[in-house]
């Protein structure tokens, strides 16, 4: 890590899209028009499960003004391989058929068929002329009843894997994990004190803002354009490819400015169902899907069922440790059990620990990643129990954690050991905070801590600088900006060349533009894409000094580059822009480029106290005062890691207290839209404070972790931990919405 | 001699045995040796030749990229974990 003083990073500059941004002409996927664009309207089901036994689209293509028709009769044939995505893979049959229905449907929203017209309302007219003929079939939405051996099925050639073992029979378990370290029953046996329970969560959505939205347009050669809202437009590209069996380079994504993300714009949905509409139309298509759809068609993350179990000694040192969660993956194979069985004791440094893990279908949209997925979930139930130890043991609860915290050398049940990391960091600054060396005083209230860790990743990433003649530079980068990553790469390689980020013109580039980047998310942008703008800083100073040394009449080894960026040698020196305006005019244009794929775990971790008042009469719970604290290596733009670190905390406010799917007896979500599915507003919260620790990062010239993903997992631990403080009533379910809090009230008195 | 963690869920196929140490270069060459000492191995971690995709290696906590053609060093640790997306 440089120990030099920084000029750019640290501060806080206006985003380059800030503009575009508050007056309105950001365009979003919405807002892009082509030349005969049609309207797209898909129509999905009614039923959470039942077989398709027919198709009849023949009203629907007679209706005035439609241009094509689709159903999954349209699709390839897509077999059941296993495309790597970058971050994770995903069965590909699995993914067609979540975008098209094919013989079943397995859950209320699912795709069935799709119209274009000249227009929306024709196109959803001519949809609903379409006669589907449904045979119902028996439904299941929670993860346990879905584990049951008479279960109703949702895939009858699903076998639970064991690590590469198939089992004999299907069920709707996909996948068992199972993790141990030391020997749990002996860790057990010399623990003084035992606390053991079960928790549960709902299923929640991301909530992003902006619906999804495609425009897709196949070309007469073959070629297919589309430009959507996307988290990575090589993913999606892929995806695309994949599903209607043409190559990557037959496909190209203009990522547009995307409105939140979360991890629910990774996967795709519209872009091969508009793909094959705008083939059949012989003209573009766009579809943009209602907040109803969003909710019921795209991935939520996943409900939970988590027994755990934790011993101490008397000391408060954790000894032992075990596990057994349940996530729902929705309609298909391949949650988040994986991560959320690596986390649920990644905050502690345990002897003994076992883990057992089960990625379960039920009658839902298919679950999909939501910060830190998995990692929310686990957290609810481990940091309540260490509050339920620190109680018996009479043990601070901020003294408990800082005493087994792990840190560099501590290994994770999962097996790897941790590099230098900052959670211990973390809690120091909890420990000596405004907040938490504040008084809570007043009935009812309570306050409450929880920590929190998320790995961030590395993977690929590309940008290209190119130096015009005055020595501004226009930074072409892959990754799509969904939280300033624009300012923060613009940063990171004005700092390297010793300019201002407003002298950098940042921009996300399309497919056939850039170098490939991997998907905006995993908290990796900032890191990875950010190390990509200081390599090609780095390429292009490296061109400059063989340039100068020409013009300075010197060799280039003669040439030093200070921190501050000035080139010096054979006597003369010259500031980047400078030495760029004046190689312009004296030779080959400048452009820099790199294309990186560092592979070390960023390791994130969070830590939050919250201040509760619970309304005994009704079990609303008020948040008075929230602070969030956490390592981000070192903050390239504080007022963005302030804002993730804020807007997670909210999200996992709206998590902890009122999200949740509510499915009728017919298992259908009978809340999808923002009225009756309770995210939380400005005016459910106060001011979110935060603290950025900085313990750096070694594997990052600026010392950048990634910061996107840590502060969604404590609220709901850290809330939960507060309501018991304040009612001595311990919420074992999430969402703690009021009917729940003041029943569990009432059952603990 | 670098030190292989063997997943939990396959030990019943190396008799119990948790980790080992090994001579090896490369990822490629551990599921090799593994697969010569403990038959059967190889068909839980891979498909075809290549490591299975609900998998990824860490070798001394760097998850690697490069599959079965990744680097080991003497003295490092390997692991085989679960993939895992973000956000």
């Amino acid at each position: 890590m440089a120990t030099t003083p920084y000029r750019v990073i640290g501060t806080r500059p206006v985003r380059h899209d800030g503009t575009d941004k508050v007056t309105g002409k950001a365009v979003y996927t919405a807002d892009f028009k082509l030349p005969g664009l049609q309207a797209g309207f898909v129509l999905r089901s009614p039923h959470a499960h039942a077989k398709i036994l027919s198709i009849d689209t023949s009203e629907a293509e007679a209706t005035a003004g439609v241009s094509a028709v689709v159903t999954s009769a349209d699709f390839p044939n897509v077999q059941n391989k296993i495309a790597h995505l970058g971050e994770g893979s995903v069965n590909l049959a699995h993914l067609s058929a979540n975008c098209m229905a094919q013989d079943k449907v397995l859950y209320k929203g699912h795709a069935v068929a799709a119209v274009s017209a000249t227009n929306v309302h024709i196109a959803e007219e001519a949809a609903n002329k379409i006669v589907v003929e449904y045979e119902i079939l028996p439904s299941v939405t929670d993860v346990m009843e879905a584990m049951a051996d008479d279960a109703p099925l949702l895939h009858d050639d699903l076998f639970t894997d064991d690590l590469g073992q198939k089992a004999d029979t299907a069920s709707n378990v996909a996948v068992h994990l199972h993790f141990e370290k030391g020997d749990v029953t002996a860790g057990f046996e010399q623990a003084d004190v035992v606390v053991e329970a079960e928790f549960k969560t709902a299923t929640v959505h991301q909530g992003y803002i902006e619906p999804h939205a495609i425009v897709a347009d196949y070309n007469e050669d073959g070629r297919v354009r589309l430009w959507t809202a996307t988290q990575g437009s090589f993913t999606c590209r892929q995806q695309t490819a994949e599903i209607l069996q043409i190559g990557v380079g037959d496909v190209l994504v203009t990522p547009c400015e995307i409105g939140g993300g979360f991890g629910g714009k990774i996967a795709v949905y519209l872009e091969p169902t508009a793909a094959i509409l705008s083939k059949k139309a012989g003209r573009p298509v766009s579809i943009q899907m209602t907040r109803t759809d969003v909710f019921e068609a795209t991935g939520p993350t996943p409900a939970s069922f988590m027994r755990v179990k934790v011993g101490a000694k008397k000391d408060g040192t954790l000894i032992a440790g075990e596990a057994w969660i349940a996530y729902d993956a929705g309609a298909f194979p391949g949650g988040v059990i994986g991560p959320g069985c690596m986390c649920v004791f990644s905050c502690y440094d345990i002897e003994h620990a076992v883990v057992d893990g089960y990625d379960v279908c039920v009658n839902k949209p298919h679950t999909k990643a939501y910060r830190a997925p998995g990692a929310t979930q686990v957290a609810f139930a481990m940091e309540q129990l260490m509050d339920e130890l620190a109680e018996q043991l009479d043990i601070c609860p901020l003294e408990i954690r800082l005493n087994n915290a792990v840190k560099e050398g501590s290994r994770r049940v999962d097996g790897p050991v941790y590099p230098q990391i900052g959670y211990v960091e973390c809690l120091e600054a909890l420990r000596d905070s405004d907040h938490w060396n504040s008084p809570l005083a007043g009935e009812n209230r309570g306050r409450g801590i929880a920590g929190g860790f998320w790995f961030g990743c590395g993977l690929k990433s590309s940008a290209a600088c190119s130096v015009n003649s005055d020595g501004t530079i226009n930074l072409l980068e892959g990754s799509t900006d969904i939280g300033g990553s624009r300012a923060s790469l613009a940063m990171q390689l004005a700092e390297t060349l010793g300019i201002d980020s407003s002298d950098i013109n940042p921009m996300v580039g399309d497919t056939d533009s850039v170098g490939y980047t991997d998907v905006t998310g995993g908290s990796r942008v900032t890191f990875a894409t950010g190390l990509a703008a200081y390599e090609a800083g780095r390429d292009l100073q490296s061109q400059m000094k063989v340039r100068a040394a020409e013009l300075w009449e010197c060799e280039a080894s003669d040439i030093s580059i200070a921190d501050d960026g000035v080139f010096s040698g054979n006597g003369k020196t010259a500031g980047f822009k400078d030495l760029a305006a004046q190689l312009f005019s004296s030779g080959e244009a400048l452009v820099g480029r790199a294309t990186v794929a560092p592979e070390c775990p960023t390791n994130g971790f969070a830590a939050h106290i919250v201040d509760v008042e619970v309304d005994p009469d009704t079990g609303k719970v008020t948040i008075l005062r929230y602070t969030a604290i956490q390592d981000a290596g070192k903050a390239i733009h504080p007022s963005y890691v302030e804002g993730q670190m804020q807007g997670g905390a909210v999200q996992g406010i709206g998590w902890a207290l009122n999200e949740e799917y509510f499915f009728n007896d017919d298992d259908r979500m009978t809340n999808g839209s923002f009225l009756d599915y309770r995210m939380p507003t400005m005016l459910d919260v106060p001011m979110i404070d935060t603290i950025i620790v900085e313990t750096g990062n070694a594997d990052h010239p600026y010392g950048v972790r990634g910061v996107g993903e840590p502060p969604i997992i404590p609220p709901p631990p850290a809330i939960g931990n507060a309501i018991y403080n304040a009612t001595q009533t311990r919420m074992r379910e999430l969402p703690m919405s009021p009917p729940k809090v003041w029943h569990a009230m009432q059952s603990s008195d | 001699m670098a030190t292989i963690f063997i997943p939990a869920q396959l030990r019943t196929l190396t008799a119990g045995i948790e980790q080992l140490e090994m001579d090896v270069h490369n990822v490629r060459e551990v599921i090799n040796q593994l697969e010569q000492k403990f038959p059967g191995i190889r068909d839980r971690l891979c498909q075809q030749d290549q490591l299975s995709p609900s998998l990824q290696v860490s070798i001394d906590s760097v998850i690697t990229s490069r599959g079965m053609i990744a680097k080991i060093q003497p003295n490092s640790e390997v692991h085989f974990i679960p993939a895992i997306a973000g956000g």
